[in-house]
């Protein structure tokens, strides 16, 4: 598992897949993409590292409790917007009702609280992809199978 | 026994589900229950009505923004239910 080619490359390539993984979540509301899209591809660049450098040097890069922080960040996050919304006086999670700003459509910073749900979501979905991996990952190194 | 009674009520669903199949829409016909105004109502005033070009986030994050939350809601507990089992 441990080559030498697989090491360079992901060294090389890891970098682009994380720039490209943020490009989706934040132009979310203009291109096609999203939180869930682009957290899965920001998440399968630590995948990647994790299957070329081995899960204990994740774990160095990438500490549990940021990872657990990280977690727990993107789901109150995403209920905090919604509140403001609320203290707003309109609906749980209304946008424009709610005062936030529109701005000019097809701009990235724009319409309002999508962009921030979705880079809410992209938040949760990455710590969470990472964090299973993680974890199966160590229990089979555990198990000495691995 | 077992076996019989299990394969009759297979059978019995079967029939009873390609019952279902024969009432629905042909695929694509324009007279079928989804073609109504909601779609229509989405893709004319998603635009103003939120500011996102794309109609999919659009939708997703703010017509049924409350939809999104349950679906976050089910990551957090899947990872929670991950780490309290392996991590005893």
């Amino acid at each position: 598992m441990r080559d030498l080619i697989v090491r360079v490359i992901a060294r090389f390539i890891i970098p682009f897949i994380q720039v490209y993984g943020l490009y989706i979540v934040l132009y979310g509301h203009v291109s096609p993409g999203g939180g869930f899209a682009g957290g899965t591809v920001m998440a399968s660049s630590l995948i990647l590292y994790v299957m070329a450098f081995g899960a204990r040097s994740e774990k160095r890069r990438l500490p549990e409790w940021v990872a657990r922080s990280i977690e727990s960040a993107g789901a109150v996050f995403f209920v905090a917007i919604g509140l403001v919304s609320l203290f707003q006086g309109t609906t749980f999670l209304a946008n424009q009702a709610a005062g936030f700003p529109m701005g000019i459509p097809g701009r990235v910073f724009s319409a309002g609280a999508i962009f921030l749900l979705t880079f809410g979501i992209g938040m949760k979905v990455f710590s969470t992809m990472i964090t299973l991996f993680t974890h199966l990952i160590e229990e089979e190194e555990k198990e000495g199978t691995g | 026994m077992k076996l019989v009674f299990g394969a009759l009520s297979l059978i019995a669903i079967g029939i009873l589900l390609l019952i279902v199949v024969q009432e629905m829409p042909t695929f694509g016909s324009p007279d079928s229950p989804v073609h109504n105004e909601v779609p229509t109502r989405y893709l004319e005033h998603s635009v103003e009505e939120t500011g996102a070009l794309n109609a999919v986030t659009a939708i997703i994050t703010d017509y049924r923004a409350f939809d999104t939350l349950g679906e976050v809601t089910v990551l957090l507990t899947a990872i929670a239910a991950m780490v309290a089992i392996l991590r005893c």
